[in-house]
């Protein structure tokens, strides 16, 4: 028999697992896709406005969670947040993660809008526009998911010393998506076209910018190749999805979990579970037409939110927890909404389950709900993390804490 | 689409309204990888099918899609992108012709049939520089494509006359045409370990699944095949007996794709088959779970490395191979992190196709190299793997069986 069943692969059910195993655990981890990390930035965002720009998370934690008291980082403490961000540091040494959240860094985005967040891959931390000097951004005119120009004339207009270049390079198609353009500049015959198409480009101090994408396995030397053959910092910025650096960042958790003995079914979506009082006894996925039953001690309820499908909500206005039907909380009571921006706070942006502590989803008494689930990442509720720029911090420190309420070593 | 699809056709084309572009598949697809003729499974899928109203596919590049099935894998949205392909592709087909070639090379139960009593003419053929140069002229059949050798015997033959040791429960074994034409053995060797384990097999008469048609657009051959198999299987599934299946691929074509590409999830034989229908690596760790395999194995002290078949991955059943391999003491499997090898059935032994298959398997063959052995749970890559590569490559059956020291492999 499994020791836990971990749902979902993004980085809150991979962090989990791999910490999991690592104490020597059995572990399982159920996933219907390859997991949305293949999406996002690879940044870590621990806290980035909580409303106005944070400079330090650590030191804003404190008063964030005396005013948030249902937020996620509320039930683990500051502290704990903390820990579990340089915890995760170290998991992904292989990127070369810097940076630390007692200080944010400020990264460029594609769209030339300074980012705060708190780790940051190796190619990317150097971007940070805390420290001073001109930047140059390059731009491959096959990429359409990264326009220079728009990214050096909005930090200009940010107040950033900032120009654009946009170079052809032979041989590649008219339009390539970016893990398509990262696997060509694996391949050095291409890099070479690259180098020579900058070649006198950069001027003295000049930092560059150029697109996520300088390789999907290789990039460690195709980063290095570029700054040796610049003369100058090469910096990393996110394009549009697909994410190279999301792709590299998911494959070094899935490589980590397969080190540590974790094992990683996909294609199995889980749709269910049987429970007996407190405690769940399976989840159920599907092979065609049969049922398979993943038994386990503990079960790590890692499925995401809305987004995701951790959480599923129809055009009425329901929503429901996908795999063991908890109770949700901050739904909203109005039914559905359309607010006329984008980013303004919705009033179902905060659904998912309530946990304890110890990561423990909540019943509607207030109690823990089950004897042997806790809960990781977006769907757990009480957060808005694309405004608060707290993704990846929600994700790491509640699989942190999660884990080890599994390994029995939470208490407190 | 005209006339309005019915039932899982309407929800496979339907599952397309949940596709966000997102374009994780096209991260993952091995052949848009390698060749900037296919734009990736998104495009041909989701994005194409909003302009297929019933009038033919308005871009034939959606024919470099081997079918391997990744994308559906990988998506996070259930989005059936590889199905919704495959039925695309098939009203393609439709619409424009399919080759001689493909009519033939997707019946391997018809010229297994034929060449089996010729075995050694056949294959002294096949394997004749001339007849593959001509074969690539006529028929498009690419002269360097791995092609599987007869072994002049079958599986069938073996079967019964094969006298079992009684045994308290019994199984029934779904060997299909590679190990019944091409591969008797490893039917052979599939039997003694699972006899070795207590269970009898039983080896009901059987055709073909109908994958093959299938991925080559022939989809109402391919449903009369399937339909055909299921109603052979159908009366052991329902006295509940558990039907194990050594090809991955064709055991995934019983267990979920006839219903979801074929449409016939109103087959009741199929359905009841589905159900019972196990890759016999999973029926096996079943049995482990259960406390039920033997792991009387004797040491095999190297290092072997695994590849998950796309196929084997459509399961969703985790790598039930690894775990066994874990089992044989000094016996290390390293699961290769590659996605594809290229062959994808019929599609690597096509002449216009053939550099590309050869282009997504080539880092899994690098990987390969040096090794004595690799291990892969499907026919057709183990066949492109020991074709690029130049190492054997074994079922994990196989490697159980010399483990269980049942016989020299």
């Amino acid at each position: 028999m499994n020791d836990a069943v971990v749902v979902g692969a993004g980085v809150a059910g991979l962090a989990a697992a791999i910490h999991l195993a690592r104490a020597g655990m059995r572990v399982r981890v159920l996933a219907k896709g390859v997991g949305a990390t293949h999406l996002a930035g690879a940044t870590v965002d621990v806290l980035g406005y909580a409303p106005a720009l944070v400079g330090s998370p650590t030191e804003a934690l404190p008063g964030f969670v005396a005013r948030h008291p249902d937020h996620p980082y509320a039930h683990l403490g500051p502290d704990a947040v903390v820990e579990a961000v340089r915890w995760f540091r170290e998991l992904v040494a292989d990127l070369g993660y810097a940076g630390d959240p007692d200080r944010n860094l400020l990264l460029p985005t594609a769209l030339g809008v300074p980012r705060p967040t708190a780790l940051a891959p190796a190619t990317m931390a150097g971007g940070d526009l805390a420290a001073a000097g001109p930047l140059l951004v390059v731009g491959i005119r096959a990429l359409k998911d990264l326009h220079p120009r728009l990214l050096a004339e909005n930090l200009r207009l940010a107040g950033f010393e900032a120009r654009a270049v946009e170079v052809d390079l032979e041989g590649l198609p008219a339009d390539l998506q970016s893990v398509a353009l990262a696997r060509r500049l694996e391949d050095a015959e291409v890099r070479k076209a690259f180098l020579r198409s900058l070649e006198g480009e950069a001027r003295e101090g000049e930092r560059v910018l150029v697109p996520a994408v300088l390789g999907l396995e290789a990039w460690s030397a195709v980063w290095e190749e570029l700054q040796d053959a610049l003369g100058a910092p090469v910096v990393e910025v996110p394009t549009l999805p697909p994410s190279v650096a999301g792709v590299r960042l998911a494959r070094t958790l899935r490589a980590a979990l397969r080190e540590a003995g974790g094992r990683l079914w996909m294609g199995a979506e889980a749709f269910g579970a049987e429970a007996s009082g407190d405690r769940v006894e399976a989840i159920l996925t599907r092979t065609g037409g049969r049922v398979v039953r993943h038994e386990a001690r503990w079960f790590v309820l890692a499925t995401g939110g809305v987004a995701a499908g951790g959480v599923a909500a129809d055009a009425r206005g329901a929503f429901r927890e996908t795999v063991l039907g908890l109770p949700l909380r901050w739904v909203p009571a109005d039914g559905p909404a359309f607010l006329p921006r984008y980013l303004d706070e919705h009033p179902a942006s905060r659904v998912g389950v309530a946990v304890d502590g110890e990561m423990r989803p909540l019943g509607p008494d207030g109690a823990p709900a089950l004897d042997n689930v806790v809960a990781a990442g977006a769907v757990i509720g009480g957060a808005e993390p694309w405004r608060e720029k707290s993704g990846e911090g929600i994700s790491v420190a509640t699989a942190h804490r999660a884990a080890r309420t599994v390994l029995g070593e939470a208490g407190g | 689409m005209a006339g309005g699809p019915a039932g899982l056709e309407a929800l496979i084309r339907g599952s397309l309204d949940r596709c966000v572009k997102c374009t994780i598949c096209e991260t993952a697809c091995p052949v848009a990888a390698v060749t900037p003729l296919f734009p990736g499974p998104k495009y041909v899928g989701p994005q194409l099918e909003r302009f297929r109203t019933g009038h033919g596919s308005p871009d034939a590049s959606l024919d470099l899609c081997s079918g391997c099935g990744i994308c559906t894998h990988v998506c996070p949205h259930g989005v059936k992108v590889a199905e919704i392909n495959a039925l695309a592709r098939a009203a393609m087909k439709r619409e424009r012709g399919v080759p001689l070639r493909d009519r033939i090379i997707a019946r391997p139960s018809v010229y297994g049939r034929l060449a089996t009593p010729v075995a050694p003419v056949a294959n002294a053929l096949l394997s004749a520089g001339w007849v593959r140069a001509l074969l690539q002229r006529t028929l498009g059949v690419h002269r360097s494509a791995p092609l599987p050798r007869f072994a002049g015997r079958t599986f069938q033959g073996w079967a019964r006359r094969h006298r079992p040791a009684p045994a308290d429960r019994a199984v029934v074994y779904f060997h299909g045409c590679s190990t019944n034409y091409f591969e008797p053995a490893l039917g052979e060797r599939t039997v003694e370990v699972l006899e070795h384990n207590g269970l009898r097999v039983l080896v009901p008469a059987q055709g073909c699944c109908g994958l093959p048609l299938q991925s080559n657009g022939l989809l109402d051959d391919a449903r009369r095949y399937v339909r055909r198999l299921a109603r052979a299987l159908a009366p052991y599934a329902r006295r509940g007996y558990p039907i194990v299946a050594t090809s991955t691929s064709c055991g995934l074509q019983l267990k979920r794709e006839a219903i979801e590409i074929l449409g016939l999830e109103d087959d009741p034989d199929l359905r009841v088959v589905s159900e019972r229908l196990y890759d016999v690596c999973e029926f096996l760790l079943l049995l482990h779970e259960r406390g039920e395999l033997r792991t009387d194995f004797r040491p095999l002290e190297r290092t072997i490395p695994y590849h998950a078949p796309c196929q084997q991955r459509g399961h969703g059943v985790g790598r039930p191979a690894m775990e066994l391999l874990a089992l044989v003491p000094g016996l290390r499997a390293v699961e290769l992190d590659v996605e594809c090898c290229g062959i994808a059935g019929t599609y690597g032994l096509k002449a216009e196709k053939y550099e590309v298959a050869m282009a997504v398997g080539d880092r899994l063959f690098r990987e390969v190299r040096g090794s004595d052995a690799a291990v892969c749970d499907s026919e057709t890559c183990r066949w492109q793997i020991a074709h690029g590569s130049g190492v054997a490559a074994l079922h994990p059956i196989e490697v159980l069986h010399r483990a269980y020291g049942l016989g020299p492999t």
